[in-house]
């Protein structure tokens, strides 16, 4: 096996970035320095994009050494078009907590060209409006696959058509026969739509159609690695570059072979370095749906937790059938949790919010800025409907108890909080609700802060009752 | 030019450690189960798989505890039998152990006597015969006086208790536990919140009384959608670390992942475009428990019938 020496994103410096950078010190990318900025490259927080002056004649040899420094070990492939493009891979590692996994897992719902227009029209708007609220963000479905099955190339691009027509969502066409293809792509091209698949038996046939298109496209060999590596030597020999891996989804008795062949595909890129195989890798669950006489539900349930398996190894695209909301869910909530910065909690800015109308009376509360405290305390506070102020402090994003345990919440920072965000100028009185889970701190934050310290419940959801029959404090 | 599958090869490996005893092992019961062993990391490749299966334990309670609706239908007739409830559990749902939790021995609750937390402990091991866990109260001093109780009772059963904590440190009760664990033949669990360093240290402290062969990890399991993936990077962590020469983290772990139904989607109603909780919730525990398989978990506290026989069903595809 070919062994290209290549620095992992971990071994790479901020010199070795800030060397190649302008040293202007500019401050177009809205940084102090060059140097600021070529740290926050290595640490994935930024990326060389914001940085205009680079972009410059001046600096194209520059620009070139730091795409070539770097480039993921799983190169990033995009299909779709302008604000909705999807990209995908990207990935830097084989562990999600050596680096920033990128470019979260998109999940894309098929369509068949068997299906019936009513039902066709009811997934789209389905896909369209799928959306769930967790920790104050949208999680939504990403993408369409159409599926050719009546293996009639005009039945195909009518299904193709119809859903250009109704939506900008990005597409996967999915056929093995290239004058299916053909067909779709003579009315979407222009939308850069993902083909699947690309075989040893249709090769030549479609990889003419993607050089012709510039698609990206996937290349497919169930079951067997060696052919799928071989077959990406050779169309990344012919110019094709923009391809994504299918190694084959296997289910039930099989599920083993999922597992162990993504991963050997992904190690062999991230650890050997083997340049056949950085590339994403394409899951599909769908696949249990194929053959199986099993219910509706169980098929669902298949997928589901084959779906969540994928997300945890290494698939960097799902193709999905079931859209029960049960289903996803998990999915949508599991690929953003494995996706966030494993460094980093998922935080909200500090500050004071107001809930309701409140005055100089209302209640003043006191939590943490990691993103589920906030929002579990906000849905809390607005289910109780209570007018009041919530003081979101700083904890580098830990939760009320990580936070007390960490010293990251201590009287000194509600102290100083409390005074810079002058919330004395809100309220005549002097009484702070904190935390349950930070009772321990209430006598030092008395001292500190001059204010009186009420201890709140230890779950948020108790908030509303807190306030009805403890508020406003009794003198004592 | 095929491909070649590179065969990993690490330095060290995870103890092996043995649970319950027969009657010719100085114990009562019918079988024991064996955790641990590996020698790489988990399901990376088909030819070095882990020595031995994810071993399941089933849930009873000495005490009523509220529940989600979907976990509650299955238990209506044994809910305050920890004896029946634990036959239950091992007849339909194929526990291969069962986990007392002696909640009633809770200051703040019941705070029943060590002694009847020994007596409910002796009706289980009656009512079935495979190895039992023990959880306690979570309060370090009452823990440590129930432990050392029912660990002289059940001498030679080797019983899991669990857990000692860096709180059992702090409050000196450590030390008994540990030595009463030690004498009458049982297996601890090492209880810390997703820090490998604060693993490390109270395994070191445990190590000064008790044999390091005979004690389990539980590095802690959040809920997915509350940081479950903080427990799948520590344990994959843990064990990369552990099978590159870390000894003391060359423990078994163990996931609470009946965690998973403390987030609210695992049984709020989210109204009918998320559908029947009684399959969501199952599914929230069940792909917990999975994403921790391949993160290399070993031994499993579960409740959900579904989730306990998906679990099994798919290790055993994996390790077949
Ligand atoms: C995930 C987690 C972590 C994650 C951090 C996640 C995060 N962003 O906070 C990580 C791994 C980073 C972590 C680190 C630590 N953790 Co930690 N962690 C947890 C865990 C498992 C869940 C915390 C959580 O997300 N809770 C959910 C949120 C929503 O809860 P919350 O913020 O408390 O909010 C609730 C209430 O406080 C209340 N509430 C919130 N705001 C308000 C406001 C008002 C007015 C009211 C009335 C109520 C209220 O309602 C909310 C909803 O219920 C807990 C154990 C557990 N299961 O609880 C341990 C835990 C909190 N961690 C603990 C510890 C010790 C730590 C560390 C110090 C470990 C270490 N030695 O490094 C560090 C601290 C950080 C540091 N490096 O210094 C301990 C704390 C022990 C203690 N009581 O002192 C716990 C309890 C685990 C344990 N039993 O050992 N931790
Ligand atoms: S924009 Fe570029 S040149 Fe200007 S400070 Fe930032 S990194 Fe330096």
């Amino acid at each position: 096996m070919e062994k290209e020496h290549k620095k992992g994103i971990r071994e790479i410096s901020p010199i070795d970035v800030y060397k190649l950078l302008p040293r202007t010190n500019c401050g177009e990318c809205g940084e102090a320095n060059c140097m600021a900025f070529a740290t926050k490259v290595v640490n994935g927080e930024t990326s060389i994009v914001n940085c205009p002056p680079l972009y410059t004649q001046k600096y194209s040899k520059e620009l070139d050494k730091l795409e070539e420094l770097l480039a993921p070990l799983v190169q990033s492939v995009s299909f779709g078009t302008g604000g909705n493009a999807i990209t995908i891979g990207g990935k830097h590692v084989l562990f999600r907590h050596e680096f920033t996994y990128q470019n979260p897992t998109p999940i894309a719902i098929d369509l068949s060209d068997d299906m019936a227009p009513d039902v066709i029209s009811a997934r789209i708007k389905r896909v369209i409006d799928f959306s769930y609220t967790y920790i104050g963000r949208p999680l939504k479905l990403d993408s369409l696959a159409l599926r050719s099955v009546t293996k009639d190339p005009t039945r195909f691009r009518e299904l193709v058509q119809i859903v250009c027509n109704s939506c900008q969502i990005p597409l996967i066409l999915c056929s093995t026969e290239p004058d299916i293809i053909a067909a779709g792509l003579s009315v979407c091209a222009e939308r850069k739509p993902l083909i699947f698949a690309i075989t040893k038996d249709n090769w030549e046939t479609m990889g003419e159609l993607v050089l012709r298109y510039s698609c990206p496209v996937v290349v497919s060999a169930p079951g067997d690695l060696s052919l799928l590596r071989s077959l990406v030597k050779t169309l990344k020999e012919w110019g094709i570059d923009q391809m994504v891996l299918d190694p084959g989804t296997y289910h039930s008795d099989q599920i083993g072979k999922t597992i162990f062949q993504n991963t050997a595909i992904r190690k062999a890129a991230c650890k050997d370095f083997d340049p056949f195989f950085g590339y994403p890798i394409l899951g599909t669950p769908i696949s249990v749906w194929n053959g199986q006489e099993l219910s509706e539900e169980l098929n669902r349930w298949q997928e589901a937790y084959l779906a969540s398996m994928l997300i945890t190894r290494y698939a960097d695209l799902l193709i999905m059938h079931s859209l029960e909301g049960w289903v996803l869910l998990p999915q949508l909530i599991w690929r953003f949790g494995i996706y966030t910065d494993p460094r980093k909690p998922v935080s909200v800015d500090p500050g004071v919010r107001t809930f309701g109308n409140p005055d100089k009376n209302s209640p003043v509360l006191i939590t943490s800025n990691y993103a589920l405290t906030f929002f579990t305390v906000e849905s809390d506070i607005k289910t109780a409907k209570i007018d009041c102020f919530l003081i979101v402090i700083d904890t580098g994003g830990l939760s009320v108890e990580a936070a007390v345990a960490g010293r990251y919440l201590s009287a000194v920072k509600i102290a100083d909080s409390i005074r810079d965000m002058n919330v004395g100028d809100f309220v005549i009185h002097r009484y702070l609700i904190i935390p349950g889970l930070a009772a321990r701190l209430s006598g030092e934050t008395e001292e500190e802060t001059g204010w009186r310290v009420l201890v709140g419940p230890r779950d948020s959801s108790g908030i509303g009752q807190m306030i009805r029959e403890r508020w406003p404090p009794t003198e004592e | 030019d095929s491909f070649q599958l590179q065969d990993d090869c690490f330095p060290a490996k995870i103890r092996e450690i043995t649970l319950g005893a027969t009657r010719s092992e100085g114990g009562t019961r019918d079988n024991t189960v064996t955790v641990g062993g590996s020698s790489s990391l988990p399901f990376h490749n088909p030819h070095s798989l882990p020595p031995h299966p994810p071993v399941i334990s089933l849930d009873v309670f000495d005490t009523a505890v509220s529940m989600p609706k979907a976990l509650k239908n299955h238990l209506t007739d044994v809910m305050y039998d920890p004896a029946s409830w634990a036959k239950q559990n091992v007849e339909q749902y194929g526990a291969d152990m069962i986990t007392v939790h002696l909640l009633s021995t809770d200051p703040l609750i019941q705070d029943k006597s060590p002694k009847d937390a020994a007596k409910t402990v002796e009706e289980v091991l009656q009512a079935v015969k495979v190895p039992l866990i023990i959880g306690g109260c979570g309060d370090p001093k009452k823990d440590a006086k129930t432990f050392t109780e029912i660990a002289e009772m059940a001498e030679g059963e080797r019983l899991l208790l669990n857990s000692v904590t860096t709180d059992m440190a702090d409050a000196k009760t450590l030390e008994p536990v540990c030595t009463a664990a030690d004498k009458y033949g049982h297996c601890l669990l090492g209880f810390t919140g997703l820090d490998l360093n604060s693993a490390k240290e109270l395994n070191r402290r445990i190590y000064q009384y008790f044999p390091a062969d005979r004690l389990l990890m539980d590095l802690t399991t959040v809920a997915l959608g509350y940081g479950l993936e903080y427990s799948f990077s520590i344990h994959e962590r843990a064990r990369m670390a552990a099978l590159m020469g870390d000894a003391e983290l060359q423990h078994p772990t163990l996931s609470a992942c009946t965690n998973a139904w403390s987030a609210r989607e695992a049984w709020m109603d989210l109204g009918p475009l998320f559908g029947k909780n009684d399959l969501r919730g199952p599914l929230w525990e069940t792909i917990g428990g999975l994403t921790l398989l391949l993160a290399g978990v070993d031994l499993f506290l579960m409740m959900h019938p579904l989730a306990v026989s998906t679990l099994k069903d798919v290790a055993g595809k994996l390790i077949k």
